[in-house]
């Protein structure tokens, strides 16, 4: 495999266990979010200067970055997911810059505007791979569980869901820690694999790429995520040679789906044999009257 | 002491809650005994959802008390009301859309069969187990409301009749004690209705639940309630047996005019 298939599939593995993230906060439970990669860059600056600094070992790093950013989404999230409404989508702006700034304006311990060179390359092909497997794996099984099924449940009608005994606040914190947990991790894998790192990285530009991929592939499908994702990177991919103008390609295939797809590519649906029955009901029209007889 | 049966599940004690100037229950008492079938009526606006939300803590009411089962649960979350073996349905449906009807039950339900963090994570442990129990029951109780063929279909496409069903399917699931149901039969045509009170009647005989109904359909109401409280404006003008309530002049004015 050349170098360069490599990279790619390691930046989709990164790329994955970060919308995962996203897409478990903004598509399963309804918090918009246009911070998220202020936790990004969290985990990568705490794994960075772990490593490099104190030469850690890079699992317990990259451990310690996605906690670290699952505190720091704690602290943010306590004080504005008590309130129901967009108080978090406007928090998030304010938090992922000030990340960045404070990053920027770090001395010596971030190294500032500069970045942060000589990171040890530890995420090569396997470590990408694992990571993303294993990340997956959890994910995917939270889903498809009561807490998926709360998180839903929080998002569509919070008002049924307390009078169903959720405290509907406290599962929306705990869904923003686990998202912040995600995109700590997959900041702290960027480092190990760009060997660099800068704060302008992690800018409002990377935040609303991660949440429009959510939107793209489907808000309340995990693995409709993980399409979009896909295809996106690969588009940005595809059209390297044309440099800049790959940026009107991208915005072109958002809206084109917007359009004639505005629930996303897979709407709510998970890839399963539920999406398939789906399909099918669709394309056969099948409908119920009324009365409740298939017509 | 009193007798068991004629404990007092319910109880409230000069219940007042303005909105604006206006009020919406104006020092409403009354009290239901356990094993209960009663009816709470009366003309579109008097206050009665404002009731069943001051019962269930979605507000506080601005003075006045609420008793259930002798514990002062006045201001309770809403999120607590489980813990007091209550459960509630909505005037204007409150189902989850995108989940299926077996969900929508489920995560009701599963609030009594719950399993840890580290489970839901790794599927190990108690999860398989706990899972199929949940979805059992949950399959249970849809057919008993007659949904069971119905379970893998998303809520927001079931007919109307049937959504109302799903929300009687789901609030039964959080296996309460005591049961308010808000206008079940709303928007329903008269063969749904009379289903309707034979589901309702046959959960009162065989669950044992006190039930309160909030109705519009009086021959609904007269039909199942053996206790009926009639509210206009905010107050309570009558309550009594049906018999008393067809025949009380207040109610008759409140209905069809002077």
């Amino acid at each position: 495999m050349s170098a360069y298939t490599e990279g790619i599939i390691c930046v989709l593995c990164i790329n994955a266990i970060a919308v995962m993230g996203v897409s478990l906060v903004t598509g399963y439970t309804g918090i918009f979010s246009l911070g998220h990669a202020g936790y990004m860059a969290i985990g990568a600056y705490t794994a960075a200067i772990l490593t490099a600094r104190y030469s850690f070992y890079f699992i317990p790093a990259i451990v310690a970055g996605g906690l670290l950013a699952a505190l720091i989404a704690y602290i943010i999230g306590v004080p504005t997911l008590k309130l129901v409404g967009d108080y978090y989508a406007i928090a998030s702006i304010g938090l992922g810059e000030a990340i960045r700034l404070i990053l920027e304006n770090g001395g010596t311990f971030t190294r500032g505007a500069r970045g942060f060179p000589g990171i040890p390359n530890y995420t090569n092909l396997t470590v990408a791979v694992c990571s993303f497997v294993i990340m997956a794996f959890l994910m995917f099984n939270l889903i498809n569980g009561r807490f998926g099924r709360a998180f839903k449940a929080c998002r569509d009608d919070y008002i049924a869901a307390s009078l169903l005994g959720y405290n509907t606040a406290k599962y929306r914190i705990l869904s923003l820690v686990i998202s912040g947990f995600y995109c700590g991790v997959a900041g702290a894998l960027l480092g190990g694999f760009l060997l660099y790192i800068k704060p302008l990285m992690f800018d409002m530009m990377k935040s609303t790429e991660l949440t429009s991929v959510v939107v793209f592939g489907g808000l309340g499908s995990m693995s409709g995520t993980l399409l979009g994702m896909v295809i996106i990177t690969l588009i940005t991919e595809v059209f390297r040679p044309i440099s800049q103008y790959r940026m009107l390609i991208y915005g072109a295939i958002l809206v084109i789906i917007m359009v004639l797809r505005p629930e996303g590519i897979m709407g709510q649906y998970e890839f399963g044999p539920g999406m398939f029955k789906a399909i099918k009901e669709k394309f056969k029209g099948d409908h119920y009257s009324e009365e409740g007889r298939k017509v | 002491m009193a007798k068991k049966s004629n404990q007092n599940v319910l109880q409230l004690e000069n219940l007042t809650k303005y909105f604006g100037g206006v009020p919406a229950v104006n020092d409403i008492s009354f009290s239901i005994e356990e094993g209960k079938l009663a009816g709470l009526i009366g003309p579109n606006g008097a206050g009665k959802t404002t009731i069943f939300n001051l019962i269930t803590g979605v507000y506080p009411p601005d003075s006045g008390k609420i008793l259930f089962w002798g514990e002062d649960i006045t201001y309770l979350k809403t999120y607590q009301a489980i813990g007091r073996n209550m459960a509630r349905t909505f005037q204007n449906l409150r189902l989850f859309p995108h989940s299926t009807a077996l969900e929508n039950v489920m995560v009701a339900l599963q609030q009594h069969h719950s399993y840890s963090f580290i489970e839901a994570i790794t599927h190990l442990g108690g999860w398989g187990k706990k899972e199929r129990e949940i979805k059992a029951k949950s399959m249970d109780i849809l057919d008993r409301v007659g949904l069971a063929d119905r379970a893998n279909q998303k809520a927001r496409t079931l007919p109307y009749g049937m959504q109302r069903r799903l929300e009687i399917a789901r609030a039964l699931a959080l296996e309460p004690k005591f049961l308010f149901l808000d206008e079940p039969a709303a928007g329903m045509n008269p063969e749904e209705v009379n289903a309707l009170n034979t589901l309702i009647l046959g959960i009162h005989k065989e669950l044992k639940f006190t039930i309160l109904v909030i109705e519009h359909h009086m021959d609904l109401v007269m039909e199942i309630c053996s206790h009926i409280i009639c509210m206009n404006f905010g107050t309570k003008i009558a309550e009594g047996n049906p018999m008393e309530i067809q025949s009380h002049p207040e109610v008759l004015k409140a209905y069809l005019g002077e």
